[in-house]
């Protein structure tokens, strides 16, 4: 690793004002942004840990959405959020493993938008509504192709809001290598409709499948996806699977997550 | 240099670090605690596995500084106060749950850390909660054996020798 | 029946205490007094001509001791081989140099092109990144046959072509196969690969480098399986320094496979530059560092054609082998596709005519060289899968074709060269089918089937030579080293002994085992022994710890040794007991004049021997510690039977281990419990091979698996429990110990009833299927059923 400060502030200003250096970077829980801080893949001046933010901590029930703060670790998400939303626990309860679990946090995930990440496909899923210093913005709108979002420099997401759907489940096929996922679905069916959000198997990121979404808003039930299949031209091609093979993963895990959505 | 205090074992512990110095460099290089391992650079391999405030932690993907005020475990500090081993120790030793040993701190503290959360793990949960924990020599066998062992559940149908 | 201690008995490791604790003391947990630390800046492409290194900005940088490029090894010998293969035509191998630090040109990604000695890892990395190198890219050669083509690119341009050896064996028997293939009833065909894999072991390579300018003594602290064979490279090829102002010392290892044998450049430069820069230098490599310079293994590409007569007596066997070499010989490199795999090509059946061919092809990748089977994987692997297809051409049931060519009478002659000198092949596929319970497998694909599932079968044999191996034979076959090992057997005044082995743990339990061995001998508590290990200043030379050769060898060593200190403690019994020496027993740690209840201690023995008050000084010395060599006469001949059940996910190509069972022949077992960690780790890593394990390259020669991100480690859930079973036991004929080694059986037995089981599965769906490459990838299975 290069060298840099370190900071560790405990309110979301002090934050914000530690990011306003030149070469700053906010630090979640740190499980993907320190093995590649090892590989010397970037040189921040100074690591801004928000995991001391108090503010920025915990799972909620507000209405009909489960809020969860910016630094929460999947850990407590899987733990804390089982009762109002076991889709997303579930789904936060099977990132990486136990010891990344208890580190890794939703908002170091989401705003990293790793094409094979587990939660942007639960954010986009739910049409969640990622929650920053300044601004709230629509998941349709933050997913922004693979490693890109619509964040800004120093933006911090403090929170991530979730609606809860009538029935939701994620269904994963783990890269045998990485275990991140190779390709996997997130199915979440709300009163206006279905959300079908894949992630690892594009090469623009997390997408969704619209005409899956539109078949299962009409009959929520796997045959009718029967027939439906995508196009494998911008799908992911490498040595764990050809892009036709995760094409074909994601009718396969769609169906799945329908058939086990609860 | 940024000074760093945290407790390690039950002792205080405390050195200059820089903000890059990790806390398993930290335990190896400055506290002389060797038992933690570094196996990978992705933060895969687990061997450098302890606990921070109670969890499971890689010490190889956390910073020293991360660590700043916590309470933190090693394996060194696993064993019961005579020095003879723990249970989860002495079920691997019994079970033959090792072999070269150097991925075994590791697994002996991702496997307190289980059965913390769940004392009596079906062989599916403790394979599951492995995933972070690679080990070589043993093909798992005599490891999930000795855990399930450990959490005080009848081995003795599983193959042994 | 268990036993309390000794032979036979499953006695608990004394090793596992320290590394239970945090308190092993690995390579890298060694600190010397004003050390430095390297790092290596390593070439990112394949194949390049170096026309300038600068290296002035970096060594101005913070910290920076030194910076080292081939240039300040000039004088300084190649990196050796340890075998020299002789081809067809009677010509030796093209054998390239091989510097610590590439000079002229680098021929594989990762190779080390300079070395910056700094304060700290970090300073020295910080200042690897200022040195400017200025390469002219050339073409790579990756994919074997390309490599051979006339216009291929060279990787040595001082060698006539790519072609490492084109080995022919037995050349003789040529003639005699092409004449029975004319002959068959049915021939055979299968092309397959045997996938690249990297070893892995859990601790990645450590070196660290000291010299002491007072003595002019060299320590070189390494992760090393063979520490004497190291001494001996290094020293008398690499650096000139003699064995005695050298010491190499292997502590506690984290795992080898084999890629912790060979003897590395980092390990030169360390010891190297602890003398340029007068203090000790250390280097840890990273995981990312491991897979570009630890040696890998396997990558071979075979066409083996199976010839049958009209009964389906096999008639004969050839094969067409490409091996990969990598860019340079590793230290045991041309062995692998050649001695430890054409002579296993009988297996366990009755084929008489067998010719080999093996093309070894340097390419601008990592060296490839012995990994856990070293050449025996690779020829199970190609002659089970051949029969497994056979069966499904003919019709006929794969066990049943396999029983009907077993080998049934030893000793057996090869037509390989080799005598098996013991086995029971039908035993143990007997026993085989009782664990495995195959009788039940149709039962349990129809519930599996009930469950949307496929599930298949895969049933096979092996047979491995190791204990490697007589000196005179490996000697003729072009080993530039003998394979004896060693033991000195000391035993201290007041009874307990210490043994200084030349084999080397690393995670084998020899702290354990070799205990036992020594505890039976004298009838004595396994605690008052330790075994000595890893450190060429206190163990005799001996040649480490591969090739499943330990107990075979070393402990028959260790036995022979023994042998000589009972015998010298009779004479002093006897002498104390006023008794002919040949009335003296030795039993239960007590020697007794047989037919009398007169009787003293081993304790009073050992006493006497250094308190010789009352002792027989005119016969012989006081003391009581004994050396022993010892070179066998014979490899030895484990063998086995496999069975491995898969269930297979229709939609996604997802393979599933469900049952897996091991019937092995190890002759006699020292610690039963240890044996069985043996074969579940063997299997572990088959199964990896099998169905997880890549090491691949692009046309570039850029490496795809370049971390446990893309290179896939098996993990817990990825494995049943394993149902292995060694109580066939047919005991070796001529090591003392009647043992045969047990730690490779695993990884060579377990492959091809991977695969056999997931074309069983596929082919119970109706697919056409007879074979597919490794790893059977949940993709690749997929695209197979389409």
């Amino acid at each position: 690793m290069y060298n840099f400060d370190f900071v560790r502030p405990t309110t979301v200003d002090e934050a914000v004002k530690a990011l306003g250096d030149e070469e700053a970077q906010a630090l979640g829980g740190g499980q993907t942004l320190i093995p590649t801080l090892k590989q010397r893949l970037a040189s921040p001046s100074k690591l801004v840990s928000l995991t001391g933010i108090a503010d920025m901590q915990g799972v909620s029930k507000s209405g009909d959405s489960v809020v969860i703060g910016g630094g929460t670790t999947h850990r407590v998400v899987a733990e804390e959020a089982a009762g109002a939303y076991p889709g997303l626990a579930a789904l936060a309860g099977r990132i990486g493993d136990p010891a990344v679990r208890n580190r890794g946090t939703i908002g170091g995930s989401l705003a990293n938008n790793d094409p094979s990440a587990c939660y942007p496909a639960a954010a986009l899923g739910s049409g969640a509504t990622i929650v920053t210093n300044t601004r709230e913005i629509a998941a349709d709108d933050y997913f922004q192709g693979m490693f890109t979002t619509a964040l800004e420099e120093g933006e911090i997401i403090t929170e991530v809001r979730f609606p809860i759907p009538k029935k939701s489940h994620y269904a994963k096929i783990a890269q045998p290598a990485s275990r991140f996922p190779l390709v996997a679905v997130f199915v979440a069916q709300y009163s206006d409709g279905v959300r079908v959000a894949v992630t690892g198997a594009s090469n623009n990121g997390v997408f969704r499948w619209s005409e899956a979404e539109a078949a299962l808003s009409d009959n929520f039930a796997t045959d009718a996806l029967d027939g439906l299949t995508l196009p494998s031209d911008d799908m992911i091609g490498d040595l764990h699977g050809t892009a036709q093979y995760r094409a074909h993963l994601v009718g396969v895990m769609t169906k799945r997550a329908v058939a086990a959505a609860s | 240099m940024t000074q760093v205090s945290m407790t390690v074992n039950g002792k205080q512990a405390s050195g200059d670090v820089e903000g890059r110095t990790l806390l398993v460099q930290f335990l190896r290089d400055a506290q002389g605690l060797t038992g933690s391992h570094v196996g990978c650079d992705t933060s895969q391999c687990g061997a450098c596995v302890v606990h921070v405030d109670g969890q499971a932690v890689k010490a190889c993907t956390m910073l020293a500084l991360e660590a700043e005020g916590a309470q933190v475990s090693t394996i060194e500090g696993q064993a019961n106060a005579d020095g003879s081993l723990n249970v989860i120790q002495q079920a691997f030793q019994d079970h033959h749950g090792l072999q070269c040993g150097f991925c075994t701190p590791g697994m002996v503290m991702s496997a307190a850390a289980l059965l913390k959360d769940n004392p009596k793990p079906t062989e599916a949960d403790v394979r599951d909660y492995l995933e972070g924990n690679i080990c070589r020599c043993t093909g798992y066998h005599n490891i999930v054996k000795a855990i399930l062992a450990a959490s005080g559940q009848d081995v003795s149908a599983i193959a042994a020798e | 029946m268990p036993k309390d201690g000794g032979i036979g008995a499953s006695s608990k490791r004394r090793e596992d205490i320290r590394f239970l604790t945090g308190e092993g003391n690995y390579t890298d947990d060694i600190n010397l007094r004003g050390q430095a630390y390297v790092f290596f800046l390593r070439s990112d492409i394949a194949h390049g001509t170096i026309n300038s290194i600068d290296t002035s900005a970096a060594e101005g940088m913070p910290g920076v001791v030194k910076v080292f490029t081939a240039a300040d090894f000039e004088g300084v010998g190649s990196i050796p081989c340890g075998w020299q293969v002789t081809d067809k035509h009677g010509e030796v191998m093209q054998e390239p140099a091989h510097p610590v630090l590439a000079s002229g040109k680098v021929r594989h990604v990762g190779e080390p092109m300079a070395a910056v000695v700094a304060e700290t890892l970090e300073q020295a990395r910080d200042a690897a990144e200022a040195i400017e190198v200025d390469i002219s890219e050339l073409p790579a050669v990756v994919d074997m046959k390309n490599a051979l083509k006339p216009d291929a690119p060279k990787v040595h341009d001082d060698l006539k072509s790519n072609l490492c050896y084109d080995w022919g064996f037995v050349e003789e028997n040529k003639a005699a196969v092409e004449d029975a293939f004319q002959k068959a009833a049915h021939v055979t065909t299968l092309e397959l690969r045997n996938n690249r894999l990297v070893a892995n072991p859990m601790e990645p390579r450590v070196a660290v480098g000291d010299f002491a300018r007072g003595t002019g003594d060299h320590t070189l602290y390494t992760t090393s399986q063979n520490p004497h064979v190291i001494r001996l490279l290094m020293g008398a090829f690499v650096l000139g320094i003699p064995e005695h102002k050298l010491r190499v010392v292997a502590p506690d290892v984290g795992g080898g496979f084999g890629t912790k044998i060979f003897h590395y450049q980092e390990e030169a430069f360390v010891t190297f530059a602890a003398k340029a820069c007068n203090r000790p230098i250390k280097w840890t490599s990273s995981r990312t560092e491991a897979f570009m310079s630890d040696a890998h293994g396997r990558d071979h590409v075979t066409t083996i054609q199976l010839a049958l007569d009209a009964e389906n007596n096999f008639t004969a066997l050839r094969t067409d082998t490409h091996a990969n070499m990598g860019a340079y010989l590793s230290t045991f490199a041309p062995s692998v596709p050649t001695w430890l795999h054409g002579t296993l090509m009988a297996g366990n059946y009755r084929t008489p005519l067998i010719y080999v061919n093996v093309k070894a092809v340097f390419t601008n990748t990592v060296p490839v060289d012995a990994y856990r089977g070293a050449g025996r994987p690779e020829a199970t692997f190609q002659l089970e899968r051949v029969i497994d297809k056979a069966a499904i051409e003919l019709g006929v049931d794969a066990v049943a074709l396999r029983r009907q060519n077993f080998i049934t009478e030893f000793p057996y002659a090869t037509p390989v060269a080799v005598e098996y000198d013991t086995g029971d092949y039908v035993a143990t596929m007997d026993k085989l089918t009782e664990i495995a319970d195959l009788a039940g497998f149709d039962a349990r694909r129809k519930e599996s089937e009930a469950r949307g599932k496929l599930r298949g079968l895969g049933v096979n044999c092996y047979i491995e030579a190791c204990g490697i191996a007589p000196s005179k034979l490996v000697g003729q076959l072009g080993a530039r080293a003998g394979l004896f090992e060693s033991a000195t057997v000391r035993v201290n005044a007041t009874g307990g002994l210490v043994v200084m082995t030349g084999s080397h743990s690393h995670g084998q339990g020899h702290e354990t085992s070799f205990a036992q061995v020594v505890a039976s001998m004298i009838g004595i508590d396994e605690n008052m022994i330790e075994i000595v290990h890893g450190d060429t200043a206190n163990t005799p030379m001996g040649m480490g710890t591969y090739g499943s050769r330990s107990i075979a060898v070393g402990g028959s060593a260790m036995v022979r040794a023994t042998e000589k200190i009972i015998a010298k403690a009779k004479k002093i019994a006897s002498h104390l007991l006023e008794a002919s020496e040949s009335d003296i027993e030795l039993k239960d740690g007590a020697f007794s004049v047989a037919g009398t209840d007169k009787s003293v201690a081993w304790g009073d023995v050992t006493l006497a021997a250094y308190v010789p008050h009352n002792y027989p000084l005119d016969d012989i010395e006081p003391g009581l510690e004994e050396t022993a060599f010892y070179d066998p006469s014979n490899f030895t001949y484990p063998s086995g039977a496999y069975a491995c059940e898969v269930e297979v996910d229709r939609d996604t190509g997802q393979v599933t281990i469900e049952r897996f069972a091991a019937a092995d022949d190890f002759g006699n077992i020292i610690n039963p419990m240890i044996v069985s960690g043996q074969v579940h780790g063997g299997i572990a890593q088959g199964i990896g091979q099998a169905l997880l394990e890549n090491c691949a390259y692009d046309e570039n020669g850029q490496l795809l698996s370049a971390s446990y991100m893309d290179y896939a480690m098996p993990r817990a859930y990825d494995m049943p429990f394993f149902n292995v079973d060694h109580s066939c036991q047919t005991p070796c004929t001529h090591n003392p110990l009647g043992v045969k080694g047990c730690g490779e059986a695993g990884a060579i037995g377990s492959p091809p009833a991977v695969v056999g089981a997931v074309v069983d599965a596929l082919r119970s769906a109706g697919k056409d299927v007879t074979h597919i490459d490794m790893p059977l990838s949940p993709s690749r299975v997929w695209a197979a059923m389409q």
